[in-house]
């Protein structure tokens, strides 16, 4: 049997109090444990930004960070963005760019453009395909992407 | 209510899924009681397996059991797309690096991996081949024992096929000047994000299987093949695969996850690493030798090529993709006399699966680089030479196939005009112009069914998978359309064998021309009934009515079809169905089976900077015009037509899977294989299409998701030896090889 320990950590606002296996990742737990699924599984290794996720508003691969190291963490996932069923304007504007189209890397590029605009809330292209760059789509969106930041960027500036 | 859907940017059908994280891929399926499979391979290309202990994995706590080809049928089921010869789980020897020779099944996934790790393989390694030169000499062991080949001419040999195409007489040609060069294209994977995903359960006296497949109806027949069950006991399930590219064809690990749950009596689920992803499908590795003959006016006289397709140890689908990309060899070009030898070769490698264009990009790159040369070495513009020979509006190109389908001429001279083709450039800068031409679907068969429903809501119903080309919107704008409701009264629903009618394959980009029909006949279908509706309801004979588009005309009215839909079905409610139809039909004559159903043509150019001192190279520029005949989504056509520019300048630029010397994959991982990131895009990448709605799809379409990578490399090399005088000839167009061909020119 793994060892287990309690962790206790805020995931979508919400606080939580469970036991984790030692040796799991968060991305682990976030999936199997707790069955918020959207956040995405591709090279465990933290180099495609899949499983990217908010650690007290960083972006951090979920892959690389074992479940134990985020007690006490505030985590923030793709289900998180939406609030009361409404979609929050970076999702909006993906939707109406195009921006998703497999979809599946698109958790990630949302997590990590949402960080870009927490701490930088008028980004230029260059500044988008820099703090994008480790969340990879092989759709290759990349220009519907960095559009939809953009937009939502102005939008946040009404 | 009359409802424009044709040609609008509707928003994706399943977007908001897609960006809530809520889309449900196969590896995100909550199915209880599900055990978990890990398997277990011999870091070796080629090895003879002497014997395999589990007793040890067996006892890790929570190992239910081990499988290997001790627990199978004997003879192995073995299975593939054109050739039935890749068995379920290694037997007696594996022969690529990555083939699985056992899988743990345990309770959990930690204990299935940690008893991966203890199933004691005794092998001997053999020699590997894993080149075109090795497995054609003479003395090379045979790849494949002749017993599970095809008897034929090459059945003592590696080759696993050998086609000959052409017309006119080569030979016979008088050409004022001959080019005549080999250009080498590398073995590459599709890594999309997903990597593949199985799941597999018993379900009464059949199965129920999960897949990221593109191909449900395929994966079906496979299952129910080596089960020895009927289909209808065969169930698959196939949720939109995260990316798909070709990679997710056809069936691969399918059958050892069925024969595992059959076995355990329950649920059981493999979700393939990213590296386990890499040595499970891959593109063809190419050489080409292309001899050009040439009038001094730059008019082709002849073409001469010699492909080699190095696929791997099962022939998968390497023969249909050689002979397929080798009878267009010759491109859009008039050519009086053409011949092609083509050679599917077996080695030591990872299978060949289908990759988007389809060995087209391949032989692409040698055409039009060699025409390049061609135009050099005339002192003749290399946009010019092109539009010199493309054939015309409605000319064969090869003889007896479809002829052109476009105004190819329109497509080329727009490509010409956003890349301000003739324009002087700075010193160390370079343009490269290229066209590429790839067949549609050869034959197709597609089912779908429409219900319209009480409320005018309408469901559509297709075997279609949706992998990111957004086939739902496509199907859902078509159904808005003729039925006159708006798009979002309009539900998609795809991907499961006992809902869905049957489709062929989602592949060629097919789907909105061969199952856009199908829907497009379904909806047509229900305005036969609703006709037949309006004539009983205001008695008046139906050849008077018409049905058009969501309307429905009376000799002295107008009345949405919805009014009467609902009037006619009445206070008991109910639907009317229409079913659908859509057929690309075999010609057994054809070389290849049949005709092309549409071309996707494309014309790319760029402009590049070349690195004096390292040899990289920056696309500045980047254009590309493809011929949709329609874009019936211009948003998705835009974002199909981007994606796939991008992954062709990943192919282009730096994308190759490194074998050592004893064929194993060295670079099996997202930094070490290196696609394309957010900052590895053109300084401008601008997409244009061509409408002139002359496809054979519902408004004119055509299908449009391979075009823009058909020939990037090309015109990316082209460029380079534009701005630098260096000739590369073998792919990719990395640092080092760009930096040593300067070198070489020096």
């Amino acid at each position: 049997m793994n060892e287990m320990m309690q962790v206790e950590m805020t995931v979508n606002g919400r606080v939580r109090s469970f036991d984790v296996a030692v040796n799991h990742t968060l991305l682990e737990v976030l999936r199997d444990d707790i069955g918020l699924t959207g956040t995405k599984e591709c090279c465990v290794v933290g180099e495609c930004g899949a499983c990217t996720v908010l650690i007290d508003g960083v972006p951090m691969n979920s892959c690389l960070m074992l479940a134990v190291e985020a007690d006490g963490a505030d985590v923030l996932t793709v289900e998180g963005l939406a609030t009361d069923g409404h979609l929050d304007r970076l999702q909006q504007a993906f939707l109406e760019q195009g921006a998703a189209q497999c979809g599946f890397c698109i958790p990630g590029q949302l997590m990590s453009a949402h960080a870009l605009l927490q701490r930088n809330p008028h980004p230029t292209i260059d500044d988008i395909n820099e703090a994008l760059a480790g969340n990879l789509c092989r759709c290759a969106g990349y220009q519907q992407i960095s559009a939809a930041i953009m937009s939502s960027a102005e939008g946040a500036g009404r | 209510m009359k409802v424009d859907n044709i040609g609008a940017p509707a928003q994706r059908l399943g977007g908001i899924d897609r960006v809530t994280g809520h889309q449900r891929y196969v590896a995100d399926l909550p199915i209880a009681d599900t055990l978990h499979a890990k398997l277990v391979a011999l870091d070796c290309a080629h090895a003879r397996i002497l014997s395999i202990d589990t007793s040890v994995a067996e006892k890790v706590p929570g190992v239910v059991f081990v499988m290997t080809a001790d627990d199978l049928p004997t003879p192995m089921p073995r299975f593939g797309p054109q050739y039935q010869d890749r068995p379920v789980i290694a037997e007696g020897t594996t022969n690529y690096h990555g083939e699985p020779v056992a899988a743990v099944v345990a309770e959990t996934k930690d204990a299935a991996e940690e008893a991966a790790t203890l199933v004691k393989v005794e092998f001997e390694e053999l020699p590997a081949i894993f080149t075109v030169e090795a497995a054609l000499d003479p003395a090379a062991e045979l790849i494949q024992d002749p017993s599970i080949r095809r008897p034929g001419p090459f059945t003592e040999t590696n080759i696993l096929t050998e086609y000959h195409f052409g017309w006119g007489d080569v030979d016979a040609m008088d050409a004022d000047m001959v080019v005549e060069h080999t250009y080498a294209w590398p073995m590459q994977t599709h890594f999309a994000i997903e990597p593949h995903g199985y799941i597999a359960a018993p379900d009464g006296d059949g199965i129920i299987v999960w897949s990221s497949i593109q191909h449900p109806y395929q994966l079906q027949k496979t299952v129910a093949t080596v089960l020895g069950m009927p289909l209808s006991k065969v169930r698959v399930i196939a949720p939109d695969p995260g990316g798909g590219f070709g990679g997710k064809q056809h069936p691969k690990l399918e059958p050892l996850v069925a024969f595992m749950a059959m076995r355990a009596g329950r649920p059981v689920r493999l979700i393939l690493s990213l590296e386990e992803a890499f040595q499970g499908v891959r593109r063809a590795g190419t050489e080409v030798k292309v001899r050009m003959g040439l009038k001094s006016d730059g008019t082709l006289v002849f073409q001469d090529y010699v492909n080699r397709f190095l696929i791997g140890a099962y022939g998968d689908t390497g023969d249909r993709i050689s002979a397929k990309a080798s009878f267009l060899s010759a491109g859009p070009y008039r050519t009086p006399a053409v011949r092609i030898v083509s050679q599917a070769i077996l080695s030591h490698t990872t299978p060949t699966h289908p990759y988007r264009g389809f060995g087209i990009p391949q032989v692409t790159w040698a055409r039009e680089s060699c025409l390049d040369e061609a135009a050099i070495a005339l002192g003749i513009d290399r946009l010019e030479i092109r539009l010199h020979n493309l054939v015309r509006y409605g000319e064969e190109h090869v003889p007896g196939d479809t002829p052109a389908d476009g105004d190819w001429a329109q497509t080329v001279r727009k490509a010409a005009e956003e890349i301000h083709w003739g324009t002087p450039l700075p010193p160390g800068q370079g343009r490269g112009i290229a066209i590429g031409v790839k067949s549609g679907p050869t034959t197709g068969l597609s089912y779908a069914t429409v219900r319209f429903l009480a409320d005018a809501s309408v469901m559509v119903f297709s075997g279609t998978s949706d992998m990111g080309q957004g086939a739902r919107t496509i199907f859902a704008q078509i159904a808005a359309e003729e039925l006159g409701v708006s798009l979002d009264r309009v539900a998609v629903v795809m991907g499961d064998t006992a809902v869905v009618p049957y489709d062929q394959q989602t592949s060629a980009s097919r789907s909105s021309v061969l199952m856009g029909n199908a829907v497009l006949d379904a909806c047509r279908d229900i305005q036969r009934k609703i006709r037949a509706m309006a004539a009983r309801l205001h008695d008046v004979e139906e050849a008077e009515i018409t049905v058009d588009r969501g309307v429905v005309h009376l000799p002295d009215a107008e009345l949405p079809i919805v009014d009467v839909l609902k009037a006619g079905l009445g206070r008991m409610g109910g639907e009317v169905v229409g079913n659908g139809e859509a057929r690309k039909e075999a010609f057994p004559d054809h070389p290849l089976g049949g005709t092309a159903l549409f071309f996707e043509f494309n014309c790319t150019a760029c402009d590049v900077a070349v690195d004096p001192e390292t040899g990289e190279v920056t696309i500045l520029r980047h254009v590309t015009v493809g011929d949709v005949g329609l874009a019936l989504n211009p948003v998705q056509v835009t974002g199909q037509d981007e994606g796939a520019a991008i992954m062709g300048i990943g192919h282009a630029l730096m994308e190759h899977l490194i074998l050592d010397d004893k064929g194993r994959t060295r670079n099996l991982g997202a930094i070490d294989y290196r696609i394309p990131t957010s900052l590895d895009l053109p300084g401008e990448l601008h997409s244009f299409s061509i409408e002139n709605a002359d496809g054979p799809g519902p408004y004119g379409i055509k299908g449009i998701s391979e075009g823009s990578l058909l020939c990037t490399a090309p015109a990316v090399a082209g460029a380079v030896r534009d701005a630098t005088g260096a000739v590369v000839r073998r792919l990719p167009l990395s640092p080092e090889n760009v930096w040593r061909a300067m070198k070489e020119k020096t």
